[in-house]
């Protein structure tokens, strides 16, 4: 029977989102290809989180070791190599993430299977699967078809299937012996950086006007601050802002930054990469003003102002401040 | 410390209503500007400061149509010494494995302490070519570089990983580092500055030259195709605010009030 293998992921013993999420798409995929669903854990001291995947697939398997304590590419590629050598699967999940970037492209190449990165969806067409990705930073979709092959790798986009829902399966865990030849010593892992903790933690501000690449110069800073203070909120920003040093890295919004939830979030210039999308769409309220009238910003918004933020902003401060009568 | 450095040329989309070209595949280029991807920006820009602190040479690498010398000649004004360019119509086409498999074609006989690669490319977004080279010239890597410290035959990188948190890594080289946006402060690039290099040579080789058959690259050498493109499906989404800038002003006024936070 065929088999779909998926790469479940943790860091600093906890299990990543991401693995659920390719878990329940694995689930829908062995469904409709008549394959089995494997869940591979690779770590030290995993049992536990072994234990919380083995119910919603076939087999789970488990390959502990002290080198696959911490994520190091090397130790993980060998190890798949051995699996996918070992089990011919016919499609290897694995998340595109810091983990999954690291490692999916070294491993397609080495077992010379067809990798299609970054996708948000996998459909089923006849015994093809086919994957869909986006390209020009989020303006276009492409349908992507794989070259024949007996076996496929995809690595998915987080947040794009739910976590929640998966089917019972009931299989169980199988510990996996692997004999390791090397010691990695030209790739060692060192330590985990925690991200910096600055003046202002914006996971809990109620209001965040958060400002993007079309803030176009720092000196246009100021009149966003005083907005945020009128409305007793804080400044935020997206990638683009905090790579140029113009407001510090922890007041990025998105993937690589802060996930926040507040009752009001302005995006401004902020063209709303799926990144920087992921950080901040459970807010309650979205008002996005942009220029561009098809930037994806505007799916995500409840309002959206197409203008210049630089033409918008004085007007919004001066009525608030007005309405306040302050 | 020798240093090469791959980059490539790519359309600017931002505030660009893209349309779909005829063939359903790709983009209209007609009136788009290029340049060089972000990312590579600043690997270029990150090569060259180590060259500056550390000595060594900086050479510039592309794949992609004959306008790509434009993006090597800006790297030759950052602070490279060679450019090299291979071009072919033969490799159109060519998907992230087969873009890798052209670079180690052209860089497994060069000497080098280390590679560098943007983190992924504007236009595709495969984060692919960097990691795969490294496996095709059979060194270590790491991605989502945010900081290099090079010490003897060692490097000391951090990565990124998610929610700002980030990881330390020490690898030995030659090795390869796709380098994270934000990881430097790219230095401005004048005019004058690519005209002053205007004379410099720009190694161009076609496929023959890097010892690379047809079928290796292209959509014969390719393990995925783009079968077609379409915009993003429309969701509901936002309710527009129009009117005079007063008008707007006072409507969002209005949505600040009822969410009760005036």
């Amino acid at each position: 029977m065929a088999e779909i293998l998926v790469l479940m992921e943790h860091r600093q013993g906890e299990m990543k989102e991401i693995s659920l999420e390719m878990l329940s798409k694995g689930q829908e995929l062995a469904d409709k290809t008549k394959a089995e669903l494997t869940a591979v854990l690779l770590g030290k001291g995993v049992a536990s989180m072994a234990d919380r995947v083995k119910g919603f697939c076939h087999h789970t398997l488990v390959v502990e070791d002290e080198r696959l304590t911490n994520f190091n590419s090397e130790p993980y590629q060998d190890v798949l190599s051995f699996l996918m050598k070992e089990r011919s699967p016919s499609l290897v999940l694995i998340g595109h993430t810091a983990i999954g970037m690291d490692l999916a492209p070294p491993l397609a190449t080495a077992a010379g299977v067809p990798l299609a990165t970054d996708c948000y969806e996998i459909e089923v067409k006849g015994d093809a699967v086919i994957p869909y990705r986006q390209m020009y930073a989020g303006k276009m979709c492409a349908e992507v078809h794989f070259k024949k092959a007996p076996c496929h790798m995809i690595t998915v986009r987080a947040g794009s299937f739910p976590a929640e829902g998966l089917q019972e399966i009931n299989g169980a865990v199988e510990q996996v012996s692997f004999q390791f030849e090397k010691d990695y010593a030209y790739k060692k892992f060192l330590e985990y950086v925690e991200a910096a903790v600055g003046d202002v933690d914006i996971t809990q501000a109620d209001v965040i006007v958060s400002v993007g690449r079309g803030i176009g110069d720092p000196e246009n800073l100021p009149m966003v601050e005083e907005l945020a203070k009128l409305l007793g909120g804080v400044v935020a920003c997206s990638r683009p802002v905090s790579d140029k040093n113009w407001l510090p890295k922890e007041r990025q919004v998105g993937t690589s930054g802060k996930t926040v939830k507040p009752k009001i979030y302005i995006a401004l210039g902020i063209s709303g990469a799926f990144q920087h999308i992921a950080g901040m769409k459970n807010a309650t309220t979205i008002i996005a003003v942009n220029k561009d009238a098809k930037a994806p910003i505007f799916s995500v918004a409840h309002y959206g102002i197409v203008d210049d933020l630089l033409k918008v902003v004085p007007g919004i401060v001066a009525k608030v401040r007005e309405r306040k009568g302050a | 410390m020798d240093i090469i450095v791959c980059i490539k040329r790519v359309p600017e989309v931002a505030e660009i209503d893209l349309q779909v070209d005829q063939t359903g595949k790709g983009i209209q280029d007609e009136g788009l500007v290029f340049g060089v991807n972000d990312w590579d920006n600043y690997a270029v820009e990150e090569a060259v400061r180590i060259k500056e602190k550390h000595g060594g040479k900086v050479t510039a690498i592309t794949v992609g149509p004959a306008e790509s010398e434009d993006v090597v000649r800006r790297a030759l004004a950052l602070g490279a010494d060679e450019a090299v360019m291979a071009t072919d119509p033969k490799s159109e086409g060519s998907d992230g494995y087969a873009i890798a498999k052209i670079l180690a074609a052209v860089i497994k006989d060069m000497t080098y302490d280390i590679i560098l690669t943007g983190a992924l490319a504007d236009d595709d977004g495969y984060a692919q070519v960097g990691a795969t080279l490294a496996e095709l010239l059979d060194i270590p890597h790491a991605t989502l570089v945010t900081a290099i410290e090079i010490e003897e035959k060692r490097v000391k990188v951090k990565r990124e990983l998610e929610g700002g948190m980030e990881e330390a890594l020490d690898v030995a080289t030659p090795a390869l580092f796709t380098i994270q946006s934000g990881i430097n402060e790219p230095r401005y690039v004048s005019i004058m500055g690519i005209r002053k290099v205007a004379k410099k040579e720009v190694a161009t080789l076609d496929l023959n030259a890097v010892g690379l058959s047809p079928d290796q690259v292209g959509a014969e050498g390719s393990l995925i195709f783009v079968e077609k493109i379409f915009p993003p499906p429309v969701g509901e989404g936002a309710e527009l605010l129009e009117g005079s800038p007063d008008e707007v002003a006072t409507k969002v006024t209005d949505i600040f009030q009822k969410g009760g936070v005036i």
